[in-house]
C-alpha cells in the first residue's frame, strides 16, 4: 500500500500532502492537551510495532505481496489521533531510509495508513461494540477495527492510483503517472484486502486488545472513552 | 520501565528477529512486490512502455537503505536476511527516538 514516486501526479500527490499536514497539525494539538507522560513509552512502542508488523510481507496468490499495518490496534489502545502520529512517524522513516513509499508520496501514503486507516478502524469498533460490555462483542468490534480499517486505507489507495490515467495522459493518449484506470485498481487491492490482509490485520487487532485488556485495561483508549472517564 | 512494559520491548524485539519470514515466505510462493509498487523495470514489462511523468519522478529519491537491503540488487538469500534483521532494529531505534523527541515538545510533563 506504499505508493512509490512516480505513481502519482503532482495534482494528487500536493493536495494530499497538505490533507496529510492539516491532520498532522491537529494530531499534535489533541496529543498535546490529552496525552499523558505515561503514556509516550507506549506510544514509542506502538509505532515500533507498526514498524515491524509492516516487514512481514505476506504472499498473496496471484504473485504479489502485501502486510498489516497496525494502525487499528494503535487507534484502539491510544486513541486515532496519537495512531496518526505513531504511523506517520513510521511511514516517513520507511520512505526516508529505506525507499519504501515515495518522498513525493508521503503525504498520500500518511492519508491513506496513517489517517484513513485509524479513524476508519476506531469509528468502526465503537460501532460495533456500542454500549455492549460483552467480551464476545468488544472481540468481535476488534477484528472488525482491523479488518474495515486496512479495506478501506486499501481502496482510497486504490482511487488514487486509478485517478491517475484520469487526470495525466500524455501527447500520445497514454498515462503519465499509475496506468491502471479504476476498474482495474480498485478490485485488485480490495479483494487482496478483503480475502487476506485485511482478516490478518483483523486477528492481529483482536489478539492484542486482548492482551491488553487481561493486562493493562486502564491504557485501552477505546474502553476509556466510552466510560465517560477523563482522558488523562 | 514496569514489567508489562518489559514484556512488549522483548515482543518487539523477538518480532524483529522474526521479520525474514517476511521476505522468506513470498520468495517460497513466488511472490514479487505489492501491487502498485513495482520498479521500472517490473513496469516496463508489465507495460511495455514507461510512463513519461513516472520516468522524471521515479528516481527522486535515493534512499540510504532501499528496500531493506544492504547488499544491492544481487543480495543472496543470507545477506537479504541479515539485512533486513537489521533494518527491523535500526527501524524501531529511529522511530522510538523521533517519537520521543516529538513529544519532548508536546506532551507537557
Amino acid at each position: 500500500m506504499h505508493i512509490p514516486d512516480g505513481y502519482l501526479s503532482p495534482q494528487t500527490y500536493v493536495p494530499l500532502y497538505g490533507a496529510a499536514a492539516i491532520f498532522w497539525a491537529a494530531a499534535l494539538k489533541k496529543i498535546k492537551g490529552s496525552l499523558h507522560q505515561k503514556h509516550v513509552p507506549y506510544l514509542a512502542m506502538a509505532a515500533a510495532f507498526s514498524f515491524l508488523i509492516q516487514m512481514f510481507n505476506i504472499p498473496i496468490p496471484g504473485g504479489s505481496t502485501g502486510h498489516a499495518v497496525g494502525g487499528a490496534i494503535i487507534a484502539l489502545l491510544l486513541g486515532p489521533w496519537t495512531a496518526v502520529i505513531a504511523v506517520s512517524v513510521v511511514l516517513i522513516i520507511q520512505a526516508l531510509i529505506f525507499g519504501d513509499g515515495g518522498i513525493t508520496a508521503i503525504g498520500a501514503n500518511c492519508f491513506n495508513m496513517a489517517v484513513v486507516m485509524p479513524f476508519i478502524s476506531y469509528w468502526t469498533f465503537r460501532l460495533v461494540r456500542g454500549n455492549s460490555d460483552s467480551q464476545k462483542r468488544t472481540g468481535i468490534a476488534a477484528f472488525a477495527a482491523g479488518y474495515v480499517g486496512l479495506v478501506a486505507a486499501a481502496v482510497v489507495t486504490a482511487v488514487q492510483f486509478g485517478i491517475q490515467p484520469l487526470i495525466a495522459q500524455g501527447a500520445d493518449g497514454r498515462p503519465l503517472y499509475a496506468p491502471y484506470p479504476l476498474e482495474v485498481a480498485v478490485p485488485v487491492m480490495a479483494l487482496e484486502h478483503l480475502l487476506l490482509l485485511g482478516v490478518i490485520e483483523g486477528v492481529v487487532t483482536y489478539l492484542l486488545l486482548k492482551h491488553f485488556i487481561k493486562n493493562e485495561p486502564s491504557l485501552v483508549y477505546a474502553l476509556r472513552k466510552k466510560d465517560g472517564e477523563a482522558r488523562s | 520501565m514496569t514489567k508489562f512494559q518489559k514484556r512488549l520491548v522483548t515482543g518487539l524485539v523477538v518480532m524483529a528477529l522474526l521479520t525474514p519470514l517476511g521476505i522468506v515466505l513470498p520468495m517460497i510462493a513466488g511472490s514479487e512486490d505489492a501491487w502498485g509498487e513495482w520498479g521500472s523495470e517490473t513496469l516496463q514489462k508489465l507495460l511495455g512502455y514507461l510512463p513519461e511523468g513516472f520516468k522524471k519522478i521515479a528516481d527522486l529519491w535515493k534512499a540510504p537503505l532501499p528496500d531493506y537491503n544492504m547488499g544491492g540488487d544481487g543480495a543472496g538469500i543470507g545477506t537479504q536476511v541479515v539485512s533486513y534483521i537489521v533494518s527491523g532494529l535500526l527501524g524501531i531505534i529511529l522511530v522510538v527516538l523521533v517519537i520521543f523527541v516529538i513529544m519532548k515538545f508536546v506532551v507537557k510533563k
